[in-house]
């Protein structure tokens, strides 16, 4: 079973992709600020994260930057599910080395068909 | 020692000093050629030969004297970082490439104005050159024991030094046509000569104090003891105070403005931080040049008592003296370094002067017009080369053919005294807008003849031996005409006397004429420029005032054959882009036309360069009225710009945050809902959890935008309040009322009962849209069960003021104030999101504003928030209340 972690500090849209990704048979983790995401990275060993930019405390581009400079975490697929979406912040988010930046509001069909791919990638 | 050998270690030096300047040209990029070191050691050329040979004479004969040649520079120097940048400043902004330019330029490109500089410059500064030659040949002459110097040019060295140098500072000196280019070859030999002659005079220092003599205790006791001793080392009274006064502030004004300070200290900086470094590693130099000079004249005097020996080669004679040859050539070197450094950049300023000044101006502005621009940059360096040459051929031969017999000092005063005349003109005009052209040439012209009459005459009178009843009973025998006490002054020395006097009528004329004779319109727009230099050089051209008709392609053909085609397009390209116009533009503005003028100025001089341009374009007289009314517009435009475009910031910033607040309940919306579409087995819990949130995110959108509007209608002041009278006891039980099931939920205490009742006049349902507001964070920011809320009212006879007060866990101190921002979100907030849009507190400030109130937030002790906000009791009834902004 693949890992995934939701980081979004918004409850109904952490409670939609929960749902989404338990019914195509993930274990799902949740986070709901920046911090709390890193404890859970450290403590299970994951194979991908959506990840929200805007949130208090530590935000999304931190944690992306950390994942990205750590070895033991530099692998993980990382999707950047934002609000934000003028060229410089999808810049800025590929540039810190996320897989794919998708702005919200998202299609739930595409955002699955996404994750699954990337996960498939990793095993060819 | 043989001449032979003398003359091949000039060469070596010589060839030594070419390498140098020619390694920086090659390596100009080197940090050891641009470094602050580097520009502060090139201003040491204020120690010429003079200082080497002529202060100590001066110490000699005179005591302590010779020290206001440098309490001057130590004393000004400091005050650069702000006096010299702002000089820097204009001089690059304008390409301006020397001191006859600035001031032409100041007043308004005028020609005569510059040539008249450019004339004055040259009458002070060729004697001096000259005196460096003599210095160069005399010191030869001792060290090389020959008595007599040859008389004929063909046996004097001096004179194939002289044509080195010209060599020099031509070859070095003109490889560019823009004048304002650094040259940095000849700046680093310079320097590099700058630290040869300071360590050649520091070893003759050390050499006569502590070898000759057993330290400054040993010279002090024997030099006490010599007749004169004690009156020579005293300041001597108030008139002797008043010379050191004078002579202190006539250094001062040539530290700055001797054609060769303002070329290295001005035309050559590279950077206005090296100023920095300049204050205080310049006066440091200055003092360690001057540790010795004193205990050399004693030394000298001591030894040298009674034997006629000439004073000023007291720092030569005294190695010699002991035969200690090497000490005495490397005395002979340094003293040879300071005379070469200062003949070659003299020379090089005078001749940038000469040909942007005076010769382009009023001899090769036709010629120009119509050459080709390779011809015509090569006449330009050719006119330069001549002028080099031609300067010090002249200098040489006026130390040939005048027995320059006074010690060395007094030619270099005379040169002080006479560029001092530039000081009104050039001071004036930097911090006086009324200064005109007018005024600043009078004032010149007159001050050079009142130098002339107390100072220049009776010196030559006297050099010559010519017998003359002048100096001695005054002009026609009038006693109070006597050149050296004019109105029987007789505080004063002769120099002190005449920078005295002559700077009077120099200052006294240039003020009268400004204040009465008003100038072009073109002289005040750079008055403008120059002394409000901050305010409008971040205009660039657009400070530039100029009305008329001019065309692309007429500029354009003046600058190629200056340029040539591939500088002039590169140049225009670069304009269009900075101000974003089409390259295909026709017509040429003000802001072109001063540009051209600009890049010509550099070659040609600013004079020349408003010539050749005003001779392309059809221009309009502006009045003096209009000049001013268009600079200040120009000003103000600038200044409404950075005003919108700060506001535009903040609406597309605003607008951002509205957009992604928006679409977070959005994105909740789409996402539950296509679930629930495309998942028919959802079970009935589930479905009904995500209706029911799809429902919630609709209303958080609705309240939204509901709260958006509000705020701009109230911004904008657009809604008119509807102001009664209304209690305030029962507004606020209202507003309590509205939250008490929030409060139940989290069982939270709200107690009034420190609430008193007052008819005030106010928008109820606005206030208690507030009181509301407050409550609500109250309540969000309190801890279950153990919140306990407070609503008080004060009042006195200006206001009433309410206040929240919660026993949550307080606000941090540096958002107090952000706290009432549109969207802002407390950091570190437990609450994971707030129920509110962000919009509240930004909300309830945008109507006590409205009400001519104010509402602030602080902490309480021993925990807790407090919002309070008051309204005024002076609120007319159905008065206009809008526009808080």
């Amino acid at each position: 079973m693949k890992k995934l972690l939701i980081v979004d500090d918004e409850p109904n849209i952490v409670m939609s992709l929960e749902y989404l990704f338990k019914k195509e048979k993930f274990e799902v983790f949740i986070a709901r600020d920046g911090a709390e995401a890193l404890e859970i990275v450290k403590k299970n060993k994951l194979d991908i994260i959506l990840l929200d930019i805007m949130m208090p405390n530590v935000d999304g581009y931190q944690v992306l930057k950390y994942l990205k400079e750590n070895k033991d975490f530099k692998e993980i697929k990382v999707i950047i599910l934002s609000a934000k979406n003028k060229t410089t912040d999808i810049e800025l988010g590929l540039k810190l080395g996320a897989d794919k930046y998708i702005a919200k509001p998202f299609s739930t069909k595409n955002l699955v068909k996404e994750v699954k791919q990337l996960l498939k990638l990793k095993y060819i | 020692m043989s001449s032979f050998l003398v003359i091949s270690i000039i060469v070596v030096y010589l060839a030594f000093i070419f390498y140098v300047a020619y390694w920086a040209e090659k390596n100009s990029k080197s940090k050891w050629v641009n470094n602050p070191y580097i520009y502060a050691l090139s201003l040491a050329v204020y120690c010429t030969a003079w200082t080497y040979y002529g202060s100590v004479g001066l110490a000699a004969t005179s005591g302590l004297k010779f020290l206001t040649i440098y309490i001057g520079p130590i004393i000004i120097i400091p005050s650069w970082i702000i006096l010299m940048k702002k000089i820097i400043r204009i001089t690059k902004g304008n390409k301006i490439s020397s001191l006859a330019d600035f001031i032409s330029l100041r007043y308004g490109n005028d020609r005569f104005l510059g040539a008249l500089v450019t004339i004055v410059c040259v009458l002070a500064i060729v004697p001096y050159i000259s005196l460096q030659l003599k210095a160069i040949s005399e010191t030869f002459n001792v060290i090389t024991n020959h008595t007599i110097s040859g008389n004929s040019i063909i046996n004097d060295t001096t004179f194939y030094i002289a044509i080195l140098l010209a060599i020099f500072a031509a070859f070095f000196g003109t490889k560019y046509t823009d004048a304002t280019e650094h040259h940095k070859g000849i700046i680093t030999a310079v320097a590099v000569e700058s630290i040869i002659k300071l360590v050649f005079f520091l070893a003759i220092g050390v050499y006569v104090t502590f070898y000759l003599f057993n330290g400054p205790s040993d010279i002090y006791e024997q030099a006490s003891l010599l007749p004169n001793f004690n009156s020579q080392q005293t300041i001597n009274g108030l008139g002797g105070g008043f010379n050191w006064f004078f002579l202190s502030l006539l250094s001062m004004v040539a530290i700055m403005l001797l054609p060769r300070q303002f070329q290295v200290a001005v035309v050559e900086n590279k950077r206005e931080r090296y100023l920095k470094k300049v204050a205080w590693f310049f006066p440091l130099y200055l003092l360690l040049f001057n540790v010795f000079v004193i205990f050399i004249a004693w030394g000298g005097n001591i030894i040298f008592q009674n034997q006629g020996v000439d004073a000023d080669l007291f720092t030569l004679m005294l190695p010699l003296k002991n035969n200690n040859e090497f000490l005495a050539l490397l005395v002979f070197l340094g003293g040879f370094s300071a005379a070469i450094s200062m003949v070659v950049l003299s020379s090089l300023a005078l001749s940038t002067m000469l040909s942007n000044n005076l010769i382009i101006p009023y001899g090769f502005l036709s010629k120009y017009s119509r050459g080709e621009s390779k011809e015509n940059t090569e006449s330009i360096k050719n006119i330069r080369r001549i002028s080099i040459f031609s300067l010090i051929i002249v200098a040489y031969f006026f130390y040939k053919n005048f027995t320059l017999d006074r010690s060395l000092v007094s030619i270099g005063l005379i040169s002080f005294v006479v560029i001092a005349q530039l000081a009104p003109a050039f001071f004036g005009g930097l911090f006086w807008r009324r200064g005109s052209s007018k005024g600043a040439k009078y004032g010149i012209i007159i001050g050079f003849l009142v130098t002339a009459y107390t100072l220049i005459l009776p010196f030559i009178i006297d050099s010559q031996v010519i017998e003359s009843s002048f100096v001695n009973e005054g002009l026609f025998g009038v006693e109070l005409l006597k050149p050296y006490d004019l109105f029987e002054l007789n505080l004063f020395e002769p120099v002190p006397q005449a920078f005295f006097w002559s700077l009077f009528f120099n200052i006294t004329v240039y003020v009268i004429v400004s204040v009465n004779i008003i100038g072009s319109y073109r002289e005040r727009n750079f008055a403008e420029m120059f002394v409000d230099n901050s305010k409008y050089a971040s205009l660039h051209e657009d400070a530039y005032v100029w009305k008329g008709e001019a065309y692309v392609k007429d500029i354009r053909k003046v600058l190629i054959r200056f340029l040539g085609t591939r500088r002039t397009e590169r140049a225009l390209n670069l304009f269009f882009m900075k101000y974003k116009m089409d390259v295909n533009n026709q017509l040429a503005d003000a802001r072109l036309v001063n540009f051209s003028e600009k890049l010509l100025t550099g070659s040609i001089g600013s004079a020349s360069a408003r010539i050749l341009i005003s001779s392309v374009v059809k221009e309009e007289e502006i009045s003096l009225k209009e000049v001013l009314s268009i600079l200040d517009e120009t000003q103000k435009t600038k200044e409404t710009n950075k005003e919108l475009q700060e506001r535009d910031k903040q609406k597309d910033d605003f607008l951002d945050t509205v957009a992604h607040e928006l679409k977070t309940p959005i994105t909740s919306i789409r996402a539950l809902s296509e679930i629930l579409l495309d998942n028919e087995d959802v079970d009935y819990e589930t479905k009904n959890k995500f209706l029911s949130s799809i429902l919630n995110e609709s209303e958080r959108v609705s309240r939204l935008i509901n709260n958006i509007l509000d705020l701009e209608k109230l911004a904008s002041g657009k809604e008119k309040l509807d102001l009664n009278k209304n209690s305030i006891k029962s507004t606020i039980h209202k507003s309590v009322e509205a939250v008490t099931q929030l409060a139940i939920n989290k069982k939270i205490e709200i107690s009034e009962t420190e609430v008193t009742d007052a008819n005030v006049i106010f928008d109820e349902d606005r206030i208690q849209q507030v009181i509301i507001n407050l409550l609500s964070n109250a309540i969000k920011f309190s801890d279950k069960e153990k919140g306990k809320i407070a609503v008080r009212t004060k009042i006195n006879e200006h206001r009433i003021e309410v206040s929240v007060e919660d026993n949550g866990k307080g606000i941090h101190s540096d958002e107090l104030i952000s706290i009432f921002d549109k969207f802002y979100q407390v950091k570190n907030q437990t609450v994971l999101k707030p129920v509110g849009s962000g919009l509240g507190l930004a909300i309830s400030r945008q109507i006590i504003q409205s009400h001519k109130g104010l509402i602030w937030a602080d902490n309480v002790k021993p925990i807790g928030a407090r919002l309070t906000f008051t309204i005024p009791l002076n609120i007319k009834k159905h008065e206009k209340v809008i526009d808080s902004r």
